[in-house]
Protein backbone atom coordinates (compact mmCIF):
# COMPACT_ATOMS: atom_id res chain seq x y z
CA UNK A 1 0.00 0.00 0.00
CA UNK A 2 2.99 2.46 0.83
CA UNK A 3 4.21 1.63 -2.16
CA UNK A 4 1.06 2.51 -4.65
CA UNK A 5 1.20 5.91 -2.37
CA UNK A 6 4.63 6.29 -3.20
CA UNK A 7 4.43 5.86 -7.23
CA UNK A 8 1.61 8.37 -7.47
CA UNK A 9 3.11 10.70 -5.32
CA UNK A 10 5.88 10.62 -8.19
CA UNK A 11 3.47 10.25 -10.98
CA UNK A 12 1.58 13.11 -9.76
CA UNK A 13 4.67 15.60 -10.22
CA UNK A 14 5.81 13.20 -13.44
CA UNK A 15 2.85 14.01 -15.47
CA UNK A 16 2.51 17.77 -15.29
CA UNK A 17 6.59 17.67 -15.81
CA UNK A 18 5.88 16.07 -18.41
CA UNK A 19 3.31 18.41 -19.63
CA UNK A 20 5.08 21.37 -18.89
CA UNK A 21 8.15 20.11 -21.08
CA UNK A 22 6.46 18.91 -23.88
CA UNK A 23 3.64 21.41 -24.73
CA UNK A 24 5.87 24.43 -27.00
CA UNK A 25 7.23 20.95 -28.65
CA UNK A 26 3.93 19.02 -29.53
CA UNK A 27 2.38 22.42 -30.88
CA UNK A 28 5.48 22.90 -32.81
CA UNK A 29 5.36 19.58 -34.24
CA UNK A 30 1.26 19.60 -35.09
CA UNK A 31 1.72 22.29 -37.12
CA UNK A 32 4.13 20.80 -39.18
CA UNK A 33 1.61 18.30 -39.98
CA UNK A 34 -1.53 20.03 -40.31
CA UNK A 35 -2.63 22.05 -43.21
CA UNK A 36 -2.84 26.19 -41.96
CA UNK A 37 -6.69 25.82 -41.16
CA UNK A 38 -6.41 22.64 -38.88
CA UNK A 39 -3.40 24.22 -37.27
CA UNK A 40 -5.23 27.24 -36.55
CA UNK A 41 -8.16 25.35 -34.87
CA UNK A 42 -6.35 24.11 -31.88
CA UNK A 43 -6.86 20.44 -32.43
CA UNK A 44 -4.68 18.03 -30.26
CA UNK A 45 -4.04 15.89 -33.42
CA UNK A 46 -5.15 17.23 -37.04
CA UNK A 47 -8.07 15.17 -38.92
CA UNK A 48 -5.76 15.01 -41.84
CA UNK A 49 -2.25 14.83 -41.13
CA UNK A 50 0.08 15.47 -44.34
CA UNK A 51 3.82 16.10 -44.84
CA UNK A 52 3.29 18.71 -47.37
CA UNK A 53 4.68 21.68 -45.03
CA UNK A 54 7.59 19.33 -45.29
CA UNK A 55 7.77 19.18 -49.28
CA UNK A 56 7.58 22.99 -49.32
CA UNK A 57 10.12 23.31 -46.71
CA UNK A 58 13.01 21.33 -48.58
CA UNK A 59 11.59 22.23 -52.21
CA UNK A 60 11.61 25.80 -50.84
CA UNK A 61 8.23 26.72 -52.64
CA UNK A 62 7.52 29.91 -50.34
CA UNK A 63 9.56 33.61 -50.50
CA UNK A 64 10.20 32.95 -47.05
CA UNK A 65 11.82 29.86 -47.79
CA UNK A 66 14.09 31.24 -50.73
CA UNK A 67 17.36 29.87 -49.42
CA UNK A 68 16.45 27.44 -46.79
CA UNK A 69 19.58 24.82 -47.98
CA UNK A 70 21.85 27.34 -48.18
CA UNK A 71 20.92 29.08 -44.75
CA UNK A 72 20.53 25.57 -43.40
CA UNK A 73 24.08 25.03 -44.66
CA UNK A 74 25.48 28.47 -42.97
CA UNK A 75 24.23 27.14 -40.04
CA UNK A 76 26.19 24.07 -40.02
CA UNK A 77 29.45 25.59 -41.57
CA UNK A 78 29.36 27.93 -39.07
CA UNK A 79 28.79 25.88 -35.72
CA UNK A 80 31.67 23.66 -37.31
CA UNK A 81 33.58 26.52 -37.39
CA UNK A 82 33.04 27.58 -34.49
CA UNK A 83 33.54 24.06 -32.60
CA UNK A 84 36.54 23.49 -34.50
CA UNK A 85 38.06 27.28 -33.75
CA UNK A 86 37.01 27.46 -29.48
CA UNK A 87 38.59 23.66 -29.18
CA UNK A 88 41.74 24.90 -30.95
CA UNK A 89 42.10 27.96 -28.86
CA UNK A 90 40.73 26.21 -25.63
CA UNK A 91 43.05 23.21 -25.71
CA UNK A 92 46.55 25.25 -26.49
CA UNK A 93 45.31 27.87 -23.48
CA UNK A 94 44.35 25.23 -20.77
CA UNK A 95 47.66 23.15 -21.43
CA UNK A 96 49.63 26.23 -21.50
CA UNK A 97 47.77 26.95 -18.56
CA UNK A 98 47.57 24.10 -16.52
CA UNK A 99 50.81 21.86 -17.37
CA UNK A 100 53.06 24.35 -18.76
CA UNK A 101 52.24 26.17 -16.07
CA UNK A 102 52.97 29.88 -18.09
CA UNK A 103 53.45 32.92 -16.47
CA UNK A 104 50.75 34.73 -16.79
CA UNK A 105 48.65 32.16 -16.74
CA UNK A 106 46.86 32.75 -13.96
CA UNK A 107 46.07 36.39 -15.17
CA UNK A 108 44.48 35.07 -18.56
CA UNK A 109 42.26 32.41 -16.89
CA UNK A 110 41.09 35.18 -14.95
CA UNK A 111 40.14 37.50 -17.75
CA UNK A 112 39.01 33.88 -19.32
CA UNK A 113 36.69 34.23 -16.45
CA UNK A 114 35.68 37.43 -16.46
CA UNK A 115 34.65 37.39 -19.99
CA UNK A 116 32.47 34.42 -19.48
CA UNK A 117 30.73 36.09 -16.83
CA UNK A 118 29.53 39.18 -19.00
CA UNK A 119 25.89 38.80 -20.43
CA UNK A 120 25.95 37.58 -23.68
CA UNK A 121 23.24 40.64 -24.87
CA UNK A 122 25.35 43.12 -22.76
CA UNK A 123 28.59 41.87 -24.86
CA UNK A 124 26.44 41.90 -28.04
CA UNK A 125 26.23 46.17 -28.49
CA UNK A 126 30.07 46.97 -28.63
CA UNK A 127 31.11 43.70 -30.55
CA UNK A 128 28.66 45.04 -33.00
CA UNK A 129 30.28 47.99 -33.21
CA UNK A 130 34.15 46.64 -33.41
CA UNK A 131 32.81 43.84 -35.87
CA UNK A 132 31.93 47.33 -37.65
CA UNK A 133 35.97 48.73 -37.04
CA UNK A 134 37.22 45.47 -38.28
CA UNK A 135 34.96 45.58 -41.69
CA UNK A 136 33.59 42.56 -41.16
CA UNK A 137 30.04 42.81 -40.64
CA UNK A 138 27.85 41.12 -42.74
CA UNK A 139 30.62 38.42 -43.34
CA UNK A 140 30.15 35.25 -41.57
CA UNK A 141 33.47 35.19 -40.17
CA UNK A 142 32.26 37.76 -37.83
CA UNK A 143 29.80 35.60 -36.39
CA UNK A 144 31.99 32.61 -36.07
CA UNK A 145 34.50 35.13 -34.13
CA UNK A 146 32.11 36.60 -31.93
CA UNK A 147 30.87 32.58 -30.65
CA UNK A 148 34.12 31.52 -30.13
CA UNK A 149 35.07 34.44 -28.51
CA UNK A 150 31.33 33.71 -26.26
CA UNK A 151 31.90 29.56 -26.14
CA UNK A 152 36.36 29.57 -25.33
CA UNK A 153 35.74 31.12 -21.84
CA UNK A 154 33.84 27.98 -20.38
CA UNK A 155 35.50 25.78 -22.90
CA UNK A 156 39.09 26.70 -21.50
CA UNK A 157 37.44 26.61 -17.52
CA UNK A 158 36.31 23.17 -18.36
CA UNK A 159 39.38 21.72 -19.65
CA UNK A 160 41.51 23.74 -17.24
CA UNK A 161 40.00 21.77 -14.28
CA UNK A 162 39.91 18.50 -15.89
CA UNK A 163 43.64 18.77 -17.18
CA UNK A 164 44.49 19.70 -13.18
CA UNK A 165 43.40 16.12 -12.66
CA UNK A 166 46.04 14.63 -14.89
CA UNK A 167 48.76 12.96 -12.70
CA UNK A 168 51.91 15.45 -13.37
CA UNK A 169 54.12 12.15 -12.70
CA UNK A 170 53.10 11.56 -16.70
CA UNK A 171 54.77 14.88 -17.89
CA UNK A 172 57.85 14.48 -15.69
CA UNK A 173 58.30 10.91 -17.23
CA UNK A 174 57.34 12.53 -20.66
CA UNK A 175 60.63 15.43 -20.03
CA UNK A 176 62.92 12.81 -18.69
CA UNK A 177 62.94 10.54 -21.83
CA UNK A 178 63.17 13.98 -23.68
CA UNK A 179 59.83 14.87 -24.98
CA UNK A 180 58.95 18.31 -26.68
CA UNK A 181 55.97 20.45 -24.90
CA UNK A 182 54.36 19.94 -28.32
CA UNK A 183 55.24 15.88 -27.80
CA UNK A 184 53.40 16.24 -24.47
CA UNK A 185 50.71 17.86 -25.74
CA UNK A 186 50.04 15.28 -28.86
CA UNK A 187 51.00 12.20 -27.08
CA UNK A 188 50.13 12.78 -23.74
CA UNK A 189 47.48 15.38 -23.31
CA UNK A 190 45.27 15.16 -25.95
CA UNK A 191 44.61 11.83 -25.86
CA UNK A 192 44.00 11.26 -22.17
CA UNK A 193 41.87 14.72 -22.46
CA UNK A 194 39.38 13.22 -25.06
CA UNK A 195 36.11 12.79 -23.24
CA UNK A 196 36.55 16.51 -22.04
CA UNK A 197 37.55 17.64 -25.38
CA UNK A 198 34.58 16.29 -26.98
CA UNK A 199 32.18 17.64 -24.34
CA UNK A 200 33.59 21.63 -24.85
CA UNK A 201 33.77 20.66 -29.00
CA UNK A 202 29.74 19.97 -28.98
CA UNK A 203 29.30 22.48 -26.17
CA UNK A 204 30.69 25.41 -28.57
CA UNK A 205 29.07 23.80 -31.37
CA UNK A 206 25.48 23.86 -30.16
CA UNK A 207 26.22 27.03 -28.84
CA UNK A 208 26.78 28.22 -32.16
CA UNK A 209 23.63 26.84 -33.97
CA UNK A 210 21.56 27.89 -31.53
CA UNK A 211 22.22 31.56 -31.46
CA UNK A 212 19.80 34.09 -32.27
CA UNK A 213 20.80 37.72 -31.32
CA UNK A 214 24.69 37.58 -32.75
CA UNK A 215 23.29 36.33 -35.69
CA UNK A 216 20.44 38.68 -36.31
CA UNK A 217 23.12 41.57 -35.48
CA UNK A 218 25.79 40.61 -37.32
CA UNK A 219 24.40 39.30 -40.88
CA UNK A 220 21.78 40.58 -42.70
CA UNK A 221 22.33 39.54 -46.29
CA UNK A 222 19.57 37.21 -46.66
CA UNK A 223 22.11 34.92 -48.48
CA UNK A 224 24.11 34.57 -45.27
CA UNK A 225 21.98 33.95 -42.48
CA UNK A 226 21.24 31.16 -40.23
CA UNK A 227 18.43 29.28 -40.58
CA UNK A 228 17.24 30.80 -36.89
CA UNK A 229 17.93 34.65 -37.95
CA UNK A 230 15.73 33.28 -41.18
CA UNK A 231 13.15 31.95 -38.65
CA UNK A 232 12.98 35.12 -36.93
CA UNK A 233 12.55 37.11 -40.27
CA UNK A 234 9.02 35.06 -41.03
CA UNK A 235 7.43 37.43 -38.47
CA UNK A 236 7.98 40.67 -39.93
CA UNK A 237 4.85 39.57 -42.56
CA UNK A 238 1.45 40.26 -41.35
CA UNK A 239 -0.06 37.19 -42.56
CA UNK A 240 3.24 34.69 -41.24
CA UNK A 241 2.85 31.31 -42.68
CA UNK A 242 2.92 30.01 -38.98
CA UNK A 243 3.10 26.09 -40.51
CA UNK A 244 5.38 26.68 -42.65
CA UNK A 245 7.04 28.77 -39.77
CA UNK A 246 7.19 25.80 -37.22
CA UNK A 247 8.07 23.16 -39.56
CA UNK A 248 11.16 25.25 -40.83
CA UNK A 249 11.77 25.51 -36.44
CA UNK A 250 11.08 21.60 -36.12
CA UNK A 251 13.82 21.02 -38.88
CA UNK A 252 16.61 23.74 -37.33
CA UNK A 253 16.08 21.90 -33.11
CA UNK A 254 16.35 18.73 -34.44
CA UNK A 255 19.99 18.38 -35.43
CA UNK A 256 20.99 20.08 -31.57
CA UNK A 257 18.67 17.82 -29.75
CA UNK A 258 19.83 14.62 -31.28
CA UNK A 259 23.30 15.91 -30.92
CA UNK A 260 23.19 16.37 -27.56
CA UNK A 261 21.93 12.86 -26.85
CA UNK A 262 24.29 11.20 -29.09
CA UNK A 263 26.90 12.48 -26.96
CA UNK A 264 24.85 13.07 -23.65
CA UNK A 265 27.67 10.83 -21.55
CA UNK A 266 30.63 13.49 -22.51
CA UNK A 267 28.32 16.67 -22.32
CA UNK A 268 26.54 15.58 -18.52
CA UNK A 269 29.69 14.98 -16.95
CA UNK A 270 31.86 17.76 -18.90
CA UNK A 271 29.17 20.53 -17.97
CA UNK A 272 28.13 19.75 -14.77
CA UNK A 273 31.51 18.82 -13.09
CA UNK A 274 32.62 22.38 -13.14
CA UNK A 275 29.70 23.78 -11.83
CA UNK A 276 29.54 20.94 -9.25
CA UNK A 277 33.11 22.11 -7.90
CA UNK A 278 32.36 25.30 -7.81
CA UNK B 1 54.96 29.35 -7.21
CA UNK B 2 57.33 29.18 -4.89
CA UNK B 3 58.47 32.67 -4.43
CA UNK B 4 60.45 31.94 -0.99
CA UNK B 5 62.91 29.70 -2.62
CA UNK B 6 63.50 32.35 -5.25
CA UNK B 7 64.48 34.13 -2.89
CA UNK B 8 66.77 32.70 -1.14
CA UNK B 9 68.81 31.71 -4.29
CA UNK B 10 68.20 34.32 -6.44
CA UNK B 11 68.26 32.54 -9.82
CA UNK B 12 70.93 33.95 -12.13
CA UNK B 13 68.63 35.26 -15.04
CA UNK B 14 66.61 33.18 -16.53
CA UNK B 15 66.55 32.78 -20.18
CA UNK B 16 62.70 31.63 -21.27
CA UNK B 17 62.88 27.98 -21.12
CA UNK B 18 61.86 26.20 -24.48
CA UNK B 19 59.32 24.66 -22.47
CA UNK B 20 58.02 28.63 -21.33
CA UNK B 21 58.59 29.87 -24.66
CA UNK B 22 55.94 26.94 -25.77
CA UNK B 23 53.47 28.14 -22.67
CA UNK B 24 53.63 31.67 -24.37
CA UNK B 25 52.62 30.36 -28.12
CA UNK B 26 50.28 28.21 -26.96
CA UNK B 27 48.33 30.99 -25.16
CA UNK B 28 48.83 33.38 -27.44
CA UNK B 29 46.05 32.16 -29.38
CA UNK B 30 43.27 32.89 -26.72
CA UNK B 31 45.41 36.27 -25.58
CA UNK B 32 44.37 37.44 -29.20
CA UNK B 33 40.83 36.34 -29.31
CA UNK B 34 40.78 37.93 -26.03
CA UNK B 35 42.65 41.56 -26.89
CA UNK B 36 40.66 42.14 -30.31
CA UNK B 37 36.82 40.83 -29.09
CA UNK B 38 36.56 41.73 -25.69
CA UNK B 39 38.99 44.32 -24.50
CA UNK B 40 38.87 46.23 -27.80
CA UNK B 41 35.01 46.33 -27.79
CA UNK B 42 34.64 46.90 -24.61
CA UNK B 43 36.92 49.28 -24.10
CA UNK B 44 35.23 51.17 -27.30
CA UNK B 45 32.08 50.67 -25.96
CA UNK B 46 32.58 52.55 -22.49
CA UNK B 47 34.41 55.64 -24.74
CA UNK B 48 31.31 55.52 -26.33
CA UNK B 49 29.39 55.58 -23.14
CA UNK B 50 31.33 58.78 -21.62
CA UNK B 51 28.73 61.58 -22.45
CA UNK B 52 26.70 62.53 -19.52
CA UNK B 53 24.01 63.86 -21.85
CA UNK B 54 23.33 59.73 -23.02
CA UNK B 55 22.03 59.71 -19.47
CA UNK B 56 20.21 62.39 -19.25
CA UNK B 57 18.68 61.01 -22.56
CA UNK B 58 17.98 57.57 -20.83
CA UNK B 59 16.33 59.36 -17.47
CA UNK B 60 14.09 61.12 -20.11
CA UNK B 61 13.44 57.83 -21.70
CA UNK B 62 10.06 56.27 -20.04
CA UNK B 63 10.81 52.79 -21.37
CA UNK B 64 14.10 52.86 -19.89
CA UNK B 65 12.37 53.49 -16.14
CA UNK B 66 9.90 50.93 -17.33
CA UNK B 67 12.76 48.14 -18.32
CA UNK B 68 14.78 48.85 -15.43
CA UNK B 69 11.87 47.69 -12.87
CA UNK B 70 10.96 44.68 -15.52
CA UNK B 71 14.68 43.69 -15.17
CA UNK B 72 14.45 43.55 -11.46
CA UNK B 73 11.11 42.22 -11.38
CA UNK B 74 12.75 39.23 -13.96
CA UNK B 75 15.85 38.83 -11.24
CA UNK B 76 13.83 38.52 -8.41
CA UNK B 77 10.67 36.06 -9.45
CA UNK B 78 11.77 34.52 -12.42
CA UNK B 79 15.30 32.92 -10.91
CA UNK B 80 14.09 32.36 -7.42
CA UNK B 81 11.01 30.55 -8.99
CA UNK B 82 13.13 28.49 -11.41
CA UNK B 83 15.43 27.33 -8.53
CA UNK B 84 13.23 26.77 -6.23
CA UNK B 85 11.29 24.36 -8.87
CA UNK B 86 14.98 23.04 -9.61
CA UNK B 87 15.67 22.27 -6.59
CA UNK B 88 12.70 20.39 -5.05
CA UNK B 89 12.55 18.58 -9.13
CA UNK B 90 16.20 17.35 -8.75
CA UNK B 91 14.75 15.73 -5.27
CA UNK B 92 12.14 14.12 -8.11
CA UNK B 93 14.81 12.73 -10.43
CA UNK B 94 16.94 10.94 -8.36
CA UNK B 95 14.44 8.50 -7.78
CA UNK B 96 15.42 5.55 -10.00
CA UNK B 97 12.58 4.34 -11.86
CA UNK B 98 12.56 3.73 -15.70
CA UNK B 99 10.39 5.83 -16.48
CA UNK B 100 11.40 8.64 -14.75
CA UNK B 101 15.19 7.82 -16.07
CA UNK B 102 13.36 8.79 -19.94
CA UNK B 103 11.25 11.84 -18.27
CA UNK B 104 14.59 13.36 -17.44
CA UNK B 105 15.80 12.60 -21.41
CA UNK B 106 12.62 14.16 -22.79
CA UNK B 107 13.34 16.89 -19.40
CA UNK B 108 16.26 18.13 -21.20
CA UNK B 109 14.74 19.01 -24.85
CA UNK B 110 14.04 23.05 -23.78
CA UNK B 111 17.28 23.76 -23.03
CA UNK B 112 19.16 21.46 -26.06
CA UNK B 113 17.06 22.70 -28.69
CA UNK B 114 17.32 26.78 -30.08
CA UNK B 115 15.19 29.28 -28.71
CA UNK B 116 13.43 30.72 -31.20
CA UNK B 117 11.09 27.74 -32.88
CA UNK B 118 10.15 26.99 -29.19
CA UNK B 119 9.42 30.41 -28.16
CA UNK B 120 7.81 31.38 -31.53
CA UNK B 121 5.27 27.76 -30.61
CA UNK B 122 4.69 28.88 -27.23
CA UNK B 123 3.86 32.68 -29.11
CA UNK B 124 1.45 31.14 -31.19
CA UNK B 125 0.03 29.06 -28.18
CA UNK B 126 -0.44 32.43 -26.27
CA UNK B 127 -2.11 33.67 -29.37
CA UNK B 128 -5.93 35.12 -28.09
CA UNK B 129 -7.74 33.51 -30.84
CA UNK B 130 -5.72 30.38 -32.47
CA UNK B 131 -3.65 29.41 -29.86
CA UNK B 132 -3.89 26.47 -27.91
CA UNK B 133 -4.62 27.84 -24.81
CA UNK B 134 -7.22 29.99 -25.55
CA UNK B 135 -8.85 27.59 -27.55
CA UNK B 136 -8.97 25.11 -24.50
CA UNK B 137 -10.11 27.79 -22.26
CA UNK B 138 -13.17 28.43 -24.26
CA UNK B 139 -14.18 24.94 -24.47
CA UNK B 140 -14.02 24.37 -20.81
CA UNK B 141 -15.26 28.28 -19.88
CA UNK B 142 -17.51 29.40 -23.05
CA UNK B 143 -15.45 32.64 -22.15
CA UNK B 144 -12.60 34.20 -24.14
CA UNK B 145 -9.37 33.86 -22.39
CA UNK B 146 -7.08 36.73 -21.70
CA UNK B 147 -5.39 38.33 -24.90
CA UNK B 148 -1.65 37.40 -22.95
CA UNK B 149 1.38 39.26 -24.65
CA UNK B 150 -0.93 42.61 -25.16
CA UNK B 151 -1.23 43.51 -21.30
CA UNK B 152 2.47 44.59 -19.81
CA UNK B 153 1.94 42.70 -16.65
CA UNK B 154 0.54 39.50 -18.52
CA UNK B 155 3.38 39.70 -21.13
CA UNK B 156 6.07 39.91 -18.75
CA UNK B 157 4.73 36.85 -16.75
CA UNK B 158 4.79 34.86 -19.83
CA UNK B 159 8.28 36.13 -20.57
CA UNK B 160 9.45 35.01 -17.23
CA UNK B 161 7.89 31.91 -17.63
CA UNK B 162 9.67 31.14 -21.00
CA UNK B 163 12.82 31.66 -19.34
CA UNK B 164 11.74 29.22 -16.78
CA UNK B 165 10.80 26.87 -19.27
CA UNK B 166 14.08 27.51 -21.43
CA UNK B 167 16.72 27.57 -18.46
CA UNK B 168 14.99 25.20 -15.84
CA UNK B 169 16.33 22.14 -17.34
CA UNK B 170 20.02 23.38 -16.75
CA UNK B 171 19.47 24.10 -13.11
CA UNK B 172 17.39 20.81 -12.67
CA UNK B 173 20.64 19.29 -13.91
CA UNK B 174 23.18 21.23 -11.95
CA UNK B 175 21.27 20.09 -9.11
CA UNK B 176 21.21 16.53 -9.59
CA UNK B 177 24.45 16.69 -9.69
CA UNK B 178 24.57 18.14 -6.45
CA UNK B 179 22.16 15.88 -4.68
CA UNK B 180 24.06 12.67 -5.93
CA UNK B 181 27.31 13.86 -4.29
CA UNK B 182 26.24 13.93 -0.91
CA UNK B 183 26.51 10.27 0.31
CA UNK B 184 24.16 8.08 0.83
CA UNK B 185 24.99 6.55 4.30
CA UNK B 186 23.87 10.24 5.85
CA UNK B 187 20.47 9.48 4.34
CA UNK B 188 20.30 5.62 6.17
CA UNK B 189 21.62 7.05 9.21
CA UNK B 190 18.49 9.45 9.50
CA UNK B 191 16.08 6.61 8.24
CA UNK B 192 17.36 4.85 11.02
CA UNK B 193 16.88 7.33 13.74
CA UNK B 194 13.20 7.97 12.14
CA UNK B 195 14.01 11.47 10.58
CA UNK B 196 10.87 12.69 8.27
CA UNK B 197 11.25 13.36 4.74
CA UNK B 198 11.27 17.35 5.67
CA UNK B 199 13.89 16.13 8.33
CA UNK B 200 16.39 14.77 5.72
CA UNK B 201 15.98 17.43 3.79
CA UNK B 202 16.40 20.20 6.23
CA UNK B 203 19.35 19.00 7.70
CA UNK B 204 21.06 16.48 4.89
CA UNK B 205 20.26 17.69 1.60
CA UNK B 206 19.61 21.88 2.26
CA UNK B 207 22.80 22.04 4.43
CA UNK B 208 25.14 19.79 1.53
CA UNK B 209 23.71 22.19 -1.14
CA UNK B 210 22.99 25.28 -0.07
CA UNK B 211 26.62 27.04 -1.46
CA UNK B 212 25.83 25.22 -4.65
CA UNK B 213 22.52 26.64 -4.94
CA UNK B 214 23.81 30.07 -3.91
CA UNK B 215 26.22 30.12 -6.36
CA UNK B 216 23.89 28.44 -9.46
CA UNK B 217 21.49 31.49 -8.13
CA UNK B 218 24.32 34.45 -8.90
CA UNK B 219 25.33 32.96 -12.37
CA UNK B 220 21.42 32.42 -13.58
CA UNK B 221 21.34 36.16 -12.70
CA UNK B 222 24.55 37.25 -14.60
CA UNK B 223 23.52 35.06 -17.24
CA UNK B 224 19.30 36.26 -17.22
CA UNK B 225 20.54 39.72 -17.50
CA UNK B 226 21.52 38.84 -21.17
CA UNK B 227 18.97 36.83 -21.80
CA UNK B 228 17.54 38.71 -24.83
CA UNK B 229 15.41 35.93 -26.45
CA UNK B 230 12.88 35.15 -23.77
CA UNK B 231 11.28 38.59 -23.76
CA UNK B 232 12.59 39.27 -27.56
CA UNK B 233 10.71 36.11 -29.27
CA UNK B 234 7.85 36.76 -27.34
CA UNK B 235 6.97 40.20 -26.47
CA UNK B 236 9.42 42.29 -29.06
CA UNK B 237 9.44 44.77 -26.47
CA UNK B 238 5.77 45.21 -26.61
CA UNK B 239 2.68 45.79 -26.17
CA UNK B 240 3.86 49.73 -26.48
CA UNK B 241 7.83 48.90 -25.57
CA UNK B 242 6.46 47.71 -21.95
CA UNK B 243 8.12 44.49 -21.49
CA UNK B 244 11.71 45.57 -22.13
CA UNK B 245 14.65 44.46 -19.82
CA UNK B 246 17.58 46.34 -20.34
CA UNK B 247 19.13 43.47 -22.29
CA UNK B 248 16.29 44.30 -25.44
CA UNK B 249 16.48 47.86 -24.67
CA UNK B 250 19.89 48.00 -25.50
CA UNK B 251 19.76 46.28 -28.38
CA UNK B 252 16.68 48.15 -29.04
CA UNK B 253 18.90 51.73 -29.30
CA UNK B 254 21.20 49.98 -31.49
CA UNK B 255 18.82 48.74 -33.92
CA UNK B 256 17.88 52.49 -33.92
CA UNK B 257 21.52 53.48 -34.45
CA UNK B 258 21.48 55.25 -30.70
CA UNK B 259 25.00 53.65 -29.56
CA UNK B 260 25.37 55.57 -27.40
CA UNK B 261 22.38 55.00 -25.45
CA UNK B 262 23.36 51.09 -25.95
CA UNK B 263 26.13 51.73 -24.32
CA UNK B 264 24.47 53.93 -21.18
CA UNK B 265 21.91 51.67 -20.96
CA UNK B 266 24.51 48.78 -20.43
CA UNK B 267 26.24 50.75 -18.08
CA UNK B 268 23.63 51.52 -15.86
CA UNK B 269 23.21 47.91 -15.57
CA UNK B 270 26.59 47.52 -13.82
CA UNK B 271 25.64 48.22 -10.61
CA UNK B 272 23.84 45.14 -10.73
CA UNK B 273 26.62 42.93 -12.65
CA UNK B 274 29.34 43.96 -10.96
CA UNK B 275 28.85 42.35 -7.36
CA UNK B 276 27.47 39.75 -8.98
CA UNK B 277 30.53 38.80 -10.94
CA UNK B 278 32.67 40.07 -8.27
CA UNK B 279 31.11 37.38 -6.01
CA UNK B 280 31.47 35.05 -8.63
CA UNK B 281 35.23 35.42 -8.91
CA UNK B 282 36.02 35.04 -5.72
CA UNK B 283 34.03 31.57 -5.59
CA UNK B 284 35.53 30.60 -8.74
CA UNK B 285 39.39 31.68 -9.17
CA UNK B 286 41.41 30.20 -6.72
Amino acid sequence: MKKIVTEAKLLLIGIPVAIWTLLPIYNLFIFSISTKNEAFSGKLWPDHPTLRNFEIVFREEHHFLGHFWRQLGNSLVIAIAVGLLTLLVATTAAFAISRLKVRGGRVVLNCALLTYFIPAAFLAVPMYKAMGTYGLLNNQWSLILAMVTIASPYAIWVLKQASDKLPFELDEAARIDGASPLQLFRLVYLPLMAPSLVAVGVYALLLAWNEYLYAFLLLSNERDLTLGVALGLFLSADDSPWELLMTTGLLYALPPAAIYYVFKRYMQSGLTAGAVKA
Amino acid sequence: MLPHIDAVHPAPRRRLSTWQAWGLVLLAPYVVVFAVFVVYPVGYGLWLARHPASYVALADDPVFAGSVVNTLLFLAVAINLKMIVALLLSGFFVNTRTWIKWLSVLFILPWAVPSIPTILSIRFMLNPEWGVINQLIFRLTAEDGPNWLNDRWLALSMAMLVHVWKSLPFWTMIMIAGRLAIPKELYEAAGVDGASRFQQFRFITWPSMQTLYLTSTILSMIWTLGDFNSVYLLTGGGPADLTHILATLGIRYLRLDQVDLAMATIVCAMPLVLPLVYFMMKRLSR
